[in-house]
């Protein structure tokens, strides 16, 4: 079941039945009729409750009113939704028709489509003010018509959401899909499509499908003949780094569309993990192509942002252009940052990516005014 | 889990053999040669490079194969991407044909009280009934204007001196403004003026209608008094002081000016970009005189060779290019265009260099008498007496025999640098266009003889030293982007860290 986390009493029977009533006081809740289900982190409590009751939960004193939560019928508690987040997203399917080498969130092969009314669900409870949400996956575009039924439907229950979609873009090869979502005239929508070389072969290595940069650069023209905006997202890695100033290029030229370019360093997460050797390169080792790739685009015209580089490691003249893009719960700093004097101002690391990390991490400490030429 | 379910880098590498995909080449330099694709996408490769390309011996995996795939000079599978790429890149730089005649000059007036050595066309003359335009005219003209299919349309006077019939640039406005009402069209008005007439009535008629003024600076008082003669001999004084009035009304950046060059002008490129300086100007626009129409005593008072004009472009704006590196921001106009078409995926609405030619298709010129002719210069020549490039007129035919009529078609496709003989093969092909006017006027035929045409050596020049000067330096690099963008270098991603 999925309901919505209050953690006081609500008078109204309606308004229990969509909620999941989340009770950290010792003392047992006066009246519990109506509610989905009750949680609550002490141990074995002898309350008598009309719902059904998880207890014992550890880890979960961050929920809040609003949160979002999937109770499973063994207990499990997911949190699907966090209402002070800005970060929250739905994994739309597990399924990918790609295999990329970095994927940090591997796919399974498994027909997840009975999961979909979820996200319904989701979408059901979640804040009407809720500013934006993801969608990711899997490729989220598998599901073709009850994707295009989805963005329907958040159009019509979050009008003032925007939608971030991260999707390998290859269904938009077929034009008329591209249409359907054009259609929809959704207000806030972007597309996020990675695009990770200027040369199909590299490309297809790197997403291991032969064909999806054909699919993916005629899918980014389809989108913007609709309309639709597109952000195009490249992870940096020794696969890519080489010919950045080139994909720059290429970029600027094929897409000038794109609303922004988001320049990423590696997740060592999922996928990575098993193909090190392939795709580790020291930041540092690659600021020359980073410089260049960044004035070719920003010069160009386009919006530009570079994610997940600590600052100590990126060419000062790169740090305007970094965002502190990492998830609030996947963010950590080393030690040394702690005697550095930018780390408000620094994206810091994904916690995976603490266990390999550039050899040039250190505090900045001098005090120096640097300008952007 | 298990390395080997990702298949190896080898497994996507295509199998054997590239092919060419449409390009032009030129020798740029004694090393290097350039080449430029139909959609403008261009790359230096070493003689000995090249030579492997077009050998078809290139090794697959070098920097100069993926450079040259990258930007569609090859190809190597049967994938639609570059194809389709191709083609939507080369709309984009065909997007100026998309809506048909957007610019549409009305000459309210031929009269003028200058007499400037380069203008052909004016008349100082009283008489109102012989050299304006009539009421009656004036709406048969918007009738044919409101016609084009284009969405927004751009209205310009000129003259003569357009002010001297303003009551008639009055009823073009709100006329024009009540059609664009009715049809939902957009439609922008620009003035072309000397400015010497300039009253604050008029001036605050072009405030409550979006006018934009353009006026005529030809350099410092020396130079300007005397390219452009008028009672008094104070055409200067009077631009400047009703410059600043203008100015005043309108907004800063609400006139704009343009110089005409002048034998007089050769000997003084610093003094004239000096004096845009000081007034301000954010743009100057370094052009040449149309060469052709004069009297014989005309051309040896003002007249010049292109080499002299080349030698005074390229000392200009050499010197426009260190003073915007020391921070002063002034923008060759003629460079941004040939720039934005260089670097950038999209074209540019300047008519007079298009393929095919912006003639009759980018801009329509309305005269004083009702005569349609397909550019500014077809009515010079008919001044002269030539009415080749009249295309009809707007009280005796009809739009589709004006626009639709075996004249224009002419125009058309004789001013196609694709198929032009000299042009076909020209590396710099995609950056450029085309003058049938020109063409007919110097040559004789409107599509020219390409290694004689002062229109070719003009341009080619301009190209390859744009070229040059952006692939050597890397800071007039960024300062040509700025330019791309009509912003100050020092705004132009420029960031202040502090730490």
């Amino acid at each position: 079941m999925i309901g919505r986390i209050t953690t006081s009493l609500l008078s109204s029977e309606a308004s229990r039945r969509d909620s999941v009533l989340f009770w950290k006081t010792v003392d047992p809740p006066a009246d519990t009729d109506g509610y989905l289900a009750i949680l609550t982190p002490h141990k074995n409590p002898v309350w008598r409750t009309r719902g059904p009751l998880v207890h014992s939960l550890s880890h979960l004193d961050y929920l809040g009113d609003g949160d979002v939560v999937h109770i499973a019928h063994d207990g499990f508690v997911r949190t699907l939704y966090r209402k002070d987040s800005r970060h929250n997203f739905i994994l739309f399917t597990d399924q990918c028709n790609s295999y990329c080498l970095m994927c940090s969130q591997p796919p399974k092969p498994i027909d997840d489509s009975n999961r979909l009314w979820e996200h319904y669900r989701l979408i059901d409870l979640i804040d009407v003010n809720t500013s934006a949400l993801g969608i990711t996956g899997g490729e989220p575009t598998l599901f073709a018509d009850e994707f295009i039924r989805f963005v329907e439907y958040c159009k019509a229950k979050l009008p003032n959401t925007a939608l971030h979609i991260l999707t390998n873009g290859r269904m938009f090869y077929y034009r008329r899909f591209a249409e359907q979502l054009g259609q929809i005239t959704h207000p806030d929508l972007m597309l996020g499509i990675p695009v990770y070389s200027d040369i199909d072969s590299e490309h297809d290595f790197i997403v291991q499908a032969k064909g999806s940069f054909e699919q993916t650069v005629i899918g980014l023209h389809h989108l913007s003949r609709y309309d639709l905006p597109t952000e195009i997202r490249i992870v940096v890695h020794k696969q890519t780094y080489k010919r950045l100033p080139q994909l720059a290029d290429f970029i600027s030229r094929n897409f000038p569309f794109a609303a922004h370019v988001a320049l990423m360093g590696l997740e060592l997460t999922g996928f990575t993990n098993q193909n090190m050797d392939q795709l580790w390169i020291d930041p540092r080792d690659y600021q020359p192509e980073l410089l260049k790739a960044v004035e070719v685009l920003s010069w160009s015209g386009l919006h530009v942002s570079i994610y997940n580089h600590q600052l100590c490691v990126l060419e000062p003249k790169l740090w305007p252009y970094a965002r502190r893009s990492i998830s609030d719960w996947k963010n950590s700093y080393a030690k040394e940052c702690n005697d550095c004097l930018l780390k408000e101002q620094c994206g810091g690391f994904f916690q995976s990516g603490l266990l390999m990390r550039s050899a040039f991490i250190s505090p900045i400490q001098m005090s120096a005014q640097k300008t952007i030429g | 889990m298990n390395q080997n379910r990702f298949a190896q880098h080898e497994s996507y590498q295509p199998s054997a053999g590239y092919r060419f995909l449409p390009f032009q080449f030129l020798q740029f330099d004694s090393d290097r040669k350039i080449l430029v694709n139909e959609v403008g996408e261009y790359l230096f490769l070493d003689n000995g490079v090249f030579e492997d390309f077009v050998g078809r011996t290139l090794k697959p995996r070098s920097d100069a194969y993926l450079d040259l795939k990258g930007k569609h000079f090859l190809f190597d599978s049967s994938s639609a991407a570059p194809f389709e790429l191709l083609a939507t890149k080369y709309r984009t730089k065909r997007a100026f044909l998309a809506g048909f005649t957007k610019l549409h000059i009305f000459v309210v007036s031929l009269r003028c009280e200058h007499s400037c050595h380069y203008c052909q066309v004016s008349r100082v003359s009283a008489d109102r009934t012989l050299y304006d335009m009539s009421a009656e005219t004036a709406k048969r003209a918007l009738d044919l204007v409101f016609r084009s299919p284009a969405p927004d349309l751009k209205i310009e006077f000129q003259g003569g001196e357009p002010l001297l019939n303003f009551e008639r640039i009055v009823q073009i406005v709100n006329e024009a403004k009540d059609r664009a009402n009715d049809t939902g069209k957009h439609v922008q008005f620009v003035i072309t003026t000397n400015l010497a007439l300039v009253t604050d009535e008029i001036l605050a008629f072009c405030l409550d209608n979006n006018i934009v003024l353009s006026t005529s600076l030809d350099g410092p008082a020396f130079i300007h008094n005397k390219n452009r003669p008028r009672p008094g001999n104070n055409s200067y004084e009077l631009t400047l002081q009703n410059l600043q009035r203008a100015r005043e009304i309108l907004g800063f950046d609400q006139v704009a000016a343009i110089m005409t060059t002048t034998r007089l002008s050769l000997s003084h490129p610093r003094e004239i970009v000096d004096e845009y300086v000081s007034h301000g100007f954010q743009s100057i626009f370094l052009r040449a005189l149309s060469p052709y129409g004069f009297a014989v005593k005309t051309v040896k008072s003002i007249g010049y060779s292109t080499d002299g004009f080349l030698a005074f472009y390229k000392a200009a704006l050499d010197y426009i290019i260190e003073l915007n590196l020391n921070g002063i921001h002034l923008v060759e106009t003629y460079a941004q265009i040939l720039l934005t078409r260089i670097l950038t995926p999209f074209t540019t609405g300047y008519v007079d260099l298009q393929s095919p030619s912006g003639a009759g298709i980018g801009v329509a010129v309305y005269n004083y008498d009702g005569d349609v002719y397909a550019s500014d210069e077809s009515r010079m020549l008919a001044e002269m007496g030539d009415l080749q490039f009249k295309l009809g007129n707007v009280h005796n035919d009809s739009y589709a025999a004006i626009f639709g009529g075996e004249l224009l078609r002419t125009l058309v496709s004789s001013s196609c640098v694709e198929s032009m003989p000299g042009c076909t093969d020209c590396a710099f092909q995609s950056f450029c266009g085309a003058d049938p006017i020109f063409n007919y006027a110097t040559q004789a035929d409107m599509v020219g003889h390409i290694p004689t045409s002062d229109f070719h050596k003009k341009n080619f020049f301009i190209i390859k030293y744009l070229l040059t000067l952006y692939e050597a330096d890397p800071a007039i690099r960024k300062l040509f982007w700025a330019w791309v963008h009509n912003t100050p270098l020092d705004q132009f991603q420029n960031y202040e860290v502090t730490v």
